[in-house]
């Protein structure tokens, strides 16, 4: 008797994995991804604890201890003005992570609302918003969040801005993209066909679909809005001092370079880690969440 | 074939007229008047008035974008502020010296990116893809301005080999120009390799798995001719388009690089006019920048056409 009851648990394993569980599977199958992600949390917790793990104050300027080489007492020595360089790496991941998530958040705001209306309007919707987003993407990324940091004045908010509105286009193309793709499955003709008005079927069956590739162009945006918020911090546009932001601490470093090469190595090498592991975690999903595009 | 290339065209014209209205919008960003920046410590209104007269700053905005845009189209780009000469003017005397860099690095990058690309396509999955996929995104996720950083500090400091920074025209001394150019160039091309390595990968596993490739190795050809006749001339179609897509990349890169280097080109003229508030200068860089990457964007296209026979035949 109990032996005929047996298949039943075994039928149960069999049951197909969601596409999310799937998808996290091939992600941590990927070693890299992981180890970018580690690396990732790693950063957001040194920036959110900084006040509590840094071991000195990041503003506080020391006239005995101008240029100290690292050693025990500063691991990552001191710079021109005798702060901690450490402290300040561990402060300037803060400018950074707000930077590359809120410039991210930004350009997602504007990108994917104009790119599903682009996708799923058409017509001369679709061929204005075409247009205007040919038009920014004509000027080249860093040219355009130059210009729009000058013109707004420098300081980290209007970075963040600049780095948003500039980095919008691309997720326009790929939200348009995907809705296009998304708008020919049959659930969303039967949506169409139930009476849905069109924005319900947008918001409601279109955008859950768009997620997957918006999600992986946002990691790799976060990648480029850090190196750009550290390049406009870097041109005196970003992060205002004495706030510490990596951009400007690299700045400051060049004119000691003979002298004091420690100050261009390590805000440089914060930079390098926290883009690749955002490079790793991009290309992780991306192979995650559509297997196809591999 | 024609056909598409009118399309093309046609289309160029009204993103460059979106792009004029971005770039002059731009100026209605500016926090306060343009005309107390220009005047600097004169606070006469007689004076404010007649600068404002001067620059048509107290016509309506659609008039004021109609005037500009009139000039614009007779190449007056109008006049710096703070150097006082005319804007098309300096943007044709840095224009060369940036044109220079581009070039020299979009050598280093098709000389590092392609061959990368190619190994890592053959030897997939072996530790020679690895460790070309480890090299591209090294390249993707280094700054510009570190890289340059850290060279001058290894090559010349340490080193030196190569003169820190400044510029010699290659008309004057070529030697001397090519060691100022050479490290910046190479910073330049870093990240645009990297570009090209992944791009000519995907195109190579493309072709590699198409079925001349499997008739080209049945008929017991050497695996380097079928990789390089076979393979890499169709894999090469997409990669000489999208590379031509990264000068405008190229473009970006160099207002970071000519600073760290100290070259008089484009990218540093945008940069001091930022600093200067001399925002003719800016809008004039922006809007120069924005056709060259347009009209690029078209070469591409058409380079795309004529060198693939399937759409030369249609």
């Amino acid at each position: 008797m109990s032996a005929a009851i047996l298949p039943a648990p075994a039928a149960a394993v069999l049951l197909p994995a969601s596409p999310r569980t799937l998808a996290a599977r091939r992600f941590c199958a990927r070693p890299s991804a992981v180890a970018g992600l580690a690396i990732i949390v790693v950063f957001f917790v040194v920036a959110a604890l900084a006040p509590l793990l840094a071991p000195d104050d990041p503003i506080r300027t020391s006239w005995t201890l101008i240029r100290k080489a690292p050693s025990w007492a500063h691991w990552m020595g001191t710079d021109e003005n005798g702060r901690d360089v450490l402290s300040r790496v561990m402060f300037g991941a803060r400018a950074s992570l707000l930077a590359g998530v809120i410039s991210v958040t930004i350009a997602a705001g504007i990108g994917v609302p104009l790119g599903l209306l682009a996708g799923f309007a058409g017509g001369k919707i679709d061929a204005l918003i075409g247009r205007l987003v040919d038009a920014m993407l004509a000027c080249p990324f860093l040219i355009l969040a130059i210009s729009l940091a000058a013109f707004l004045g420098p300081s980290l908010q209007n970075a963040m801005i600049a780095i948003g509105v500039s980095a919008a286009p691309a997720f326009v193309r790929v939200a348009r993209g995907a809705t296009l793709d998304a708008a020919t499955n049959d659930y969303v003709e039967a949506a169409r066909a139930l009476g849905n008005p069109p924005w319900r079927v947008a918001v409601r069956h279109v955008l859950p679909n768009i997620v997957p590739p918006v999600t992986v162009q946002s990691t790799l945006a976060i990648a480029t809005a850090i190196i750009a918020e550290a390049s406009l911090s870097f041109l005196g546009l970003g992060q205002q001092p004495p706030a510490p932001s990596w951009g400007s601490m690299l700045n400051s470093a060049q004119r000691f370079l003979t002298q004091a090469p420690w100050l261009a190595i390590f805000p440089g090498l914060a930079i390098f880690l926290v883009v690749l592991s955002f490079n790793l975690v991009g290309d992780g999903l991306r192979d995650a969440l559509d297997p196809r595009a591999k | 074939m024609r056909g598409q290339l009118g399309i093309r065209l046609a289309q160029v014209i009204p993103t460059l007229l979106l792009v004029s209205v971005l770039v002059f919008c731009l100026q209605q960003l500016m926090p306060g008047d343009p005309a107390l920046v220009l005047a600097g410590e004169e606070r006469d209104p007689a004076v404010l008035a007649q600068i404002r007269a001067e620059l048509w700053l107290d016509r309506a905005l659609p008039v004021q974008y109609f005037h500009w845009i009139g000039h614009v189209l007779q190449g007056d780009l109008g006049f710096s502020w703070r150097i006082r000469q005319p804007v098309a003017q300096l943007v044709l005397t840095k224009l060369p010296v940036t044109l220079q860099l581009g070039a020299m690095a979009f050598v280093i990058a098709v000389s590092i990116g392609v061959p990368l690309g190619i190994l890592s396509a053959v030897y997939k999955n072996r530790p020679l893809d690895y460790i070309a996929n480890g090299i591209g995104l090294a390249g993707l996720s280094t700054p510009n301005f570190w890289l340059g950083i850290m060279l001058i500090l290894l090559v010349s400091v340490k080193l030196g080999w190569l003169p820190p920074s400044g510029y010699v025209p290659l008309t004057e001394d070529w030697r001397q120009s090519l060691a100022t150019t050479i490290m910046p160039a190479f910073v330049l091309g870093n990240a645009i390799s990297a570009i090209l390595m992944r791009h000519t990968r995907s195109a190579m596993l493309i072709a590699l798995e198409q079925d001349y490739v499997r008739t080209a190795r049945a008929k017991g050809l050497r695996e380097w001719v079928v990789v390089v006749r076979h393979a890499l001339r169709n894999a090469l179609v997409p990669v000489v388009t999208l590379g031509a897509l990264e000068l405008g990349t190229l473009l970006s890169g160099a207002v970071l690089t000519e600073q760290v280097f100290s070259i008089p080109g484009f990218g540093k003229l945008i940069v001091d006019a930022v600093f200067n508030r001399d925002y003719p200068v800016v809008q004039g860089v922006v809007l120069v920048t924005a056709t060259v990457y347009v009209m690029l964007n078209l070469l591409a296209d058409i380079l795309y056409v004529f060198i693939n026979p399937r759409l030369r035949a249609a």
